[in-house]
C-alpha cells in the first residue's frame, strides 16, 4: 500500500480547490499578466485530472515566484534562479507526483540558464512555465535576457546593448521535447497548452508572455497575437526539428516587432524522459524511491554486503 | 619513533599505477596481522608529476603516518617531461629518489629502478648514504619487467623486490594479484614477482636490519579510506538519492555513492552544477528521500544559497564538504583545514546547521550515520567536513565494525492518519510551521500525501507555510529554529559515546586540542610525549557546531596551558573556541601548517617543546606557532 494516497485518486476535481480556503490577497498589480497564469493553470490540473495534493509546484523569486502562495497544492517557493533543480529532484524521488516549476523570464533565462538547459537536455518528465514579462518586476523593472535590444530601464541607461535570448529555440536545441508559447492575453489558447504541457511525458516548456504594465509593456501591447496553428500564413509541422527551429527564430524575432506569435513550435512524443532512460540502464528503481522508507517489507541492503572488495 | 614498524615509500610518476600497486601491498601486510596507515601524495595533474603512498605497518595502533619512512621504492617517473633541471616544474625524472630524501630514516632502504634511474644524477648520494646508514640496492626493474611483460610491470618487480629484502612472505601478494587480475597480465606478474624476489636475494647481500614485523591481529580486517566510511555511513544511514559535481577530493564519497546506489534501490545524479546538485538534493528529501549532497571548497561556495534555504524551509539534507587547500583552486589534491569558517557561516543569515568533522575512518562512518539521524530528526541541515588526507588515506578497521542494522526510519514524517488529526490553518493548509513544539521540530508532511500540502519557501513564513513578516511571527519561528541546536547538544551530550576523543592522564597539565582529521597524528604525538615522562593530554573535537562547550571548557580548564593544532593559516578552530566559550585567550597557542602536507606527530613534538621553550619561532620549516592572546 502506498503511504501517498493522494497520488492517482479517480475522482472529479472541482477548479476552486486548487484555490486556498480563505484566499489571500495577491501582491500582483492590478493588469498583471501573473493573474493568467494562475488562472489558467487552475483550470488546466482538474482538466487533466490531477489533485492539489498530488501536484508539486516548485517556484523561483519574483512577482512570479508568488504563484504557489496563491495556488493551493504542495507547493516549494525556492530560490532565485532554482526551481527546476528541485523539481526535477522531487520528480525523481517520487515519480507519482505531478511536478511544475515555474519562474520569471529572469530566473529561468538569466540566473537559472544553466539548469533550464540542463533539464531540458535530460528531458525529465515535467512542465516548466516561464512568465516571460521581458523585465525584473519584483526588483523593480530592471533589463531582463528577453528585454529588447536598446532596452532603457535604471540600470541600462543608455539603453541594453544586448540582444535578447531566444528563449524558444534555446529550449528546442537543449532538448525540450514540447516548446509553446502562449500569453496571458489569451485565456483559452493557455489552458490548452497547459493542459498538454503537463499531459506530455518530458520536458514540456511553456514561454508565458506576461505583460507587466508597471515596469514594462501593459496587455494591449500583446494584441493582436497570432495562434500559429489557426493563422493562415503559417504551415510548419511541429514535430519537424528543422522547420520548428525556423519558426521559431521567426516568432522570436517577431515579438521584439511587435508581433505576437503563440501556439506550439516543437512536440516530440516519441523522446523518452529522462526516468525511462534511467530506468533503462538500470540506475532508477521502477517504484517511487520514496515509497521504501514506507514499505515495512522493503529491504534494506547495508555497507556490510560490500566488505570483501576490502579484505 | 619506534623500529618495529615499517614505513613503505612507493615513489614514481603519477599514472605509473602506483595506487594499485600500493593497494595491494597495503592488504598484503593488513592480512599478514598488522596495522596499516596509508598516506598518499600527488599532484594535480593525470600523466606525470611526482607522486607517493606511503605504507605505515606495525602491529601495534598507527593512527597517522608516522615520522618519515624507513623503506623507499623510487620506482621512476616514466611520463616526466622535464628532465632538466631548471624546467619550470623542477627535475621530474629524479624526483622519486630525491624528494624528502632527508625524511628517510637513518639506517633505511632505498631500492631504486637502475633501468629508469641514475644514481649520478642524485647529488652524493653514496656519502649521504654513508652517512646516515642507508642501504642503497640499485635494480634493473623496468629491464626484468620488459623482458617478462611490460614496463609498467615494473611496480609489480618493485613489489617482489620489497618482499625479498623484508624477508616477506609473498603469499599474500600472490593471492591479491590473483583477485585483480587474469590471464596472461596474471601470469606475467606473477613470474615477475617471483623473479625480482629471487634474483634480489640471489644478487645482495642483506646489510640492512629491517624486517617486515609480525602482525598479531587475529579478527578479520578491511581496508577502506575515509571517502569509504562517510559513503557506507550515508548508505547504512537509508541515504537514497546523491547529487554532485566532481571536484578533488570530494569526488571520492560521490563515486562510491554513484557505485553502489542503483544496487540499494536509490539514484545517483552527476548534474551540471554545485547550486544544481545542492539543490536537487533538497528537492528529494523535499519529497521524502534520504538525500545528499556535497563537494570541496569551491564547489561548496556555490552550495550556499541551497543549504540556507533547506535550514529556513527545515528540510533535512546531509551535505559533505571535503576540505583541500586553498584560497580558489588552491591546492586541489593537498589537505588542509582551511574552509571551517566557510562551512559554519557561509549563507545569509543566522547560521541553522549541524557541522560534524570526524578525525578517522571510524569517525566517517559513525558520524555520517548520526548526521542522517539528527537531520532528518529534527529537520535540519547537517555537514559532515572532511579533507583530502582523511578522505584518501586507508586504515583496517575490524570487518564486525559494519555489522550494523540500517536505518529505514523517514525521520519526523507524519502518516496520513495523524496529518487528518494535526493542526490545519483556517486557509486548508496542514500546519507545517507550527511555533511551539518539542524541540523546535514541527511535524512534516510529504508531496503527495492526503491532507498535508503545504507552502515551503526560504522567505520567512507562518505555521501554515504563508509568507509573513510579522515581527512576533518571525521572532517565534527563529526561536523555534534555533531551538533545536540546543536540543541536538543536549542529545549528543547524553549519547554514549561523545564524538570528541582524549588521551593522556586526566590530570596533565598541558593540553593539545585538534579537530578533524589531524587527530590521529595528535594523540599519537601525546602518547609519545607521555612515555617520554610529559605530562600531556589532548582532546580531538568532532562536534563544530552545536559546539561542545562543557566538554571543551572543562578540557581548557584543567590544565594551565593549552596548543590548538590545525592545518591552517589563521588559527581558525582556536578562533571558534574562544568565540564560543568567550574566555582563555591568553590559555591558547596555536601550531599551524599549511604548506599542503598533514602533521607528522614529530611535528606536534616538536611544537609542544618549543612552546614549552617559550619559542615564538617556528619549530621546523614547515609549522607556525602563533602565541596566545595577550600573552
Ligand atoms: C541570488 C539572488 N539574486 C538577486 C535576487 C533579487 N531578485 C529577486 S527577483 C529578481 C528578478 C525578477 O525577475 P524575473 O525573474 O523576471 O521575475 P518577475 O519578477 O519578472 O516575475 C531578482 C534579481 C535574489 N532574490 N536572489
Ligand atoms: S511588477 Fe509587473 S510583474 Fe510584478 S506584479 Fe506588478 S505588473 Fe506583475
Ligand atoms: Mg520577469
Amino acid at each position: 500500500m502506498s503511504a501517498f494516497n493522494a497520488i492517482g485518486e479517480e475522482r472529479e476535481i472541482d477548479s476552486d480547490e486548487f484555490t486556498p480556503g480563505i484566499e489571500p490577497q495577491p501582491t500582483w498589480c492590478p493588469g498583471c499578466g501573473d493573474f493568467s497564469v494562475l488562472k489558467a493553470l487552475k483550470q488546466a490540473l482538474p482538466e487533466v485530472g490531477r489533485t492539489p495534493e498530488e501536484t508539486l509546484l516548485c517556484t523561483g523569486i519574483g512577482c512570479s515566484g508568488k504563484l504557489n502562495s496563491y495556488l493551493d497544492s504542495y507547493g516549494f517557493h525556492t530560490i532565485h534562479g532554482r526551481s527546476l533543480p528541485v523539481a526535477r529532484a522531487a520528480k525523481l524521488a517520487n515519480s507519482g507526483l505531478e511536478v511544475i516549476a515555474a519562474g520569471g523570464d529572469g530566473d529561468g533565462y538569466g540566473i537559472g540558464a544553466n539548469h533550464f538547459i540542463h533539464s531540458a537536455r535530460e528531458n525529465h518528465d515535467m512542465t516548466y512555465i516561464v512568465f516571460n514579462n521581458e523585465v525584473f518586476g519584483l526588483t523593480k523593472g530592471q533589463t531582463s535576457p528577453t528585454s529588447p535590444k536598446g532596452h532603457k530601464s535604471k540600470t541600462q541607461p543608455h539603453g541594453s546593448a544586448k540582444s535578447p535570448l531566444r528563449p524558444l529555440s534555446l529550449s528546442l536545441t537543449s532538448g525540450s521535447s514540447y516548446v509553446a508559447r502562449t500569453a496571458a492575453v489569451n485565456p483559452n489558447q493557455a489552458k490548452e497548452i497547459l493542459v498538454e504541457a503537463i499531459e506530455h511525458d518530458g520536458f514540456a516548456h511553456v514561454d508565458f508572455l506576461t505583460q507587466c504594465p508597471t515596469w514594462n509593456k501593459d496587455a494591449k501591447q500583446y494584441v493582436p497575437y497570432v495562434d500559429v496553428q489557426e493563422s493562415e500564413d503559417y504551415d510548419f509541422d511541429v514535430t519537424d526539428r528543422r522547420e520548428a527551429a525556423e519558426m521559431m527564430y521567426e516568432t522570436e524575432s517577431a515579438l521584439y516587432d511587435g508581433e505576437v506569435l503563440t501556439g506550439r513550435f516543437y512536440v516530440d512524443e516519441d523522446r523518452p524522459s529522462y526516468s525511462e532512460e534511467k530506468q533503462a540502464i538500470g540506475e532508477m528503481p521502477e517504484e517511487p524511491v520514496v515509497e521504501q522508507y514506507f514499505d515495512d517489507d522493503a529491504e534494506w541492503k547495508r555497507s556490510y554486503d560490500l566488505l570483501d572488495r576490502h579484505k | 619513533m619506534t623500529d618495529d614498524e615499517l614505513i613503505w615509500r612507493v615513489a614514481g610518476g603519477s599514472g605509473d599505477g602506483i595506487d594499485s600497486t600500493s593497494q595491494n601491498f597495503a592488504k598484503a601486510l593488513m592480512r599478514s596481522g598488522l596495522n596499516v596507515f596509508t598516506h598518499r601524495h600527488y599532484p594535480s595533474r593525470i600523466r606525470g608529476g611526482h607522486t607517493y603512498v606511503e605504507i605505515r605497518a606495525a602491529d601495534g595502533e598507527v593512527p597517522s603516518r608516522g615520522d618519515g619512512y624507513n623503506f623507499l621504492l623510487a620506482l621512476g617517473d616514466s611520463f616526466a617531461r622535464n628532465p632538466s633541471e631548471d624546467a619550470y616544474y623542477g627535475n621530474e625524472e629524479t624526483k622519486p629518489l630525491t624528494e624528502n630524501l632527508d625524511d628517510l630514516r637513518e639506517g633505511g632502504i632505498i631500492v631504486y629502478d637502475e633501468g629508469l634511474l641514475d644514481e649520478d644524477d642524485v647529488e652524493d648520494l653514496n656519502e649521504r648514504a654513508e652517512e646516515e646508514g642507508w642501504h642503497v640496492y640499485p635494480v634493473d626493474l623496468r629491464g626484468m619487467a620488459r623482458e617478462v611483460g611490460r614496463e609498467v610491470m615494473r611496480n609489480t618487480a618493485g613489489v617482489g623486490a620489497t618482499a625479498a629484502l623484508l624477508d616477506m612472505d609473498l603469499d599474500e601478494v600472490e593471492s591479491l594479484m590473483e583477485d585483480a587480475m587474469g590471464g596472461d597480465i596474471l601470469e606475467q606478474n606473477l613470474q615477475i614477482l617471483q623473479q625480482a624476489h629471487d634474483q634480489v636475494n640471489e644478487e645482495f647481500e642483506h646489510t640492512h636490519d629491517l624486517q617486515v614485523p609480525t602482525g598479531t591481529n587475529e579478527e578479520e580486517q578491511v581496508l577502506l579510506s575515509g571517502s569509504n566510511g562517510v559513503a557506507y555511513g550515508a548508505l547504512d544511514a537509508g541515504c537514497r538519492f546523491i547529487a554532485g559535481y566532481p571536484m578533488t577530493p570530494w569526488t571520492d564519497v560521490f563515486t562510491i555513492m554513484t557505485q553502489n546506489l542503483p544496487d540499494f534501490g536509490g539514484i545517483a545524479e552527476q548534474v551540471e552544477d554545485e547550486i544544481a546538485a545542492a539543490a536537487l538534493a533538497v528537492g528529494a528529501s523535499h519529497a521524502g528521500v534520504k538525500s545528499m549532497s556535497g563537494s570541496s571548497g569551491g564547489g561548496f561556495a556555490l552550495m550556499s544559497e541551497p543549504l540556507g534555504l533547506a535550514e529556513m524551509t527545515e528540510t533535512p539534507l546531509v551535505l559533505i564538504e571535503a576540505m583541500r587547500a586553498g584560497p580558489s583552486t588552491g591546492m586541489p589534491t593537498k589537505p588542509e583545514q582551511g574552509d571551517l569558517e566557510h562551512i559554519l557561516y557561509t549563507s545569509q543569515g543566522d547560521s541553522c546547521r549541524v557541522v560534524f568533522a570526524p578525525g578517522n575512518i571510524r569517525e566517517c562512518y559513525e558520524q555520517t550515520r548520526t548526521a542522517f539521524e539528527l537531520a532528518y530528526d529534527y529537520q535540519i541541515p547537517v555537514m559532515v567536513v572532511i579533507d583530502q588526507k582523511l578522505s584518501g588515506e586507508n586504515r583496517n578497521v575490524d570487518e564486525s565494525f559494519f555489522d550494523r542494522q540500517p536505518d529505514p526510519d523517514p525521520g519526523t514524517v507524519l502518516t496520513e492518519d495523524e496529518i487528518a488529526e494535526a493542526a490545519h490553518d483556517p486557509s486548508g493548509k496542514f500546519n507545517r510551521f507550527l511555533h511551539d513544539t518539542d524541540k523546535g521540530v514541527s511535524p512534516r508532511s510529504l508531496p503527495g500525501q492526503k491532507g498535508g500540502h503545504y507552502l515551503a519557501t526560504g522567505n520567512e513564513h507562518n505555521k501554515a507555510g504563508h509568507i509573513s513578516e510579522d515581527p512576533e511571527n518571525r521572532v517565534a519561528q527563529m526561536d523555534r529554529r534555533m531551538r533545536k541546536l540546543d536540543h541536538i547538544r543536549d542529545d549528543l551530550d547524553s549519547a554514549e559515546d561523545s564524538n570528541q576523543t582524549t588521551v593522556g592522564p586526566d590530570d596533565a597539565d598541558f593540553g593539545i586540542i585538534t579537530w578533524g582529521s589531524s587527530q590521529g597524528t595528535v594523540l599519537e604525538a601525546t602518547r609519545r610525549l607521555n612515555d617520554d615522562g610529559k605530562d600531556v593530554k589532548a582532546i580531538g573535537v568532532s562536534d563544530m557546531m552545536p559546539f561542545p562547550e562543557a566538554e571543551l571548557e572543562a578540557f581548557i580548564e584543567s590544565v594551565d596551558e593549552a596548543m590548538v593544532v590545525e592545518m591552517n593559516a589563521t588559527a581558525q578552530f582556536r578562533g571558534l573556541i574562544q568565540k564560543e566559550l568567550g574566555r582563555f585567550g591568553p590559555k591558547l597557542t596555536s601550531l599551524l601548517k599549511y604548506n599542503g602536507n598533514p602533521f607528522e606527530p614529530a611535528e606536534v613534538v616538536e611544537g609542544y617543546e618549543a612552546q614549552q621553550q617559550g619559542e615564538e619561532d617556528t619549530p621546523g620549516t614547515n609549522t607556525t606557532i602563533q602565541p596566545a592572546a595577550g600573552d
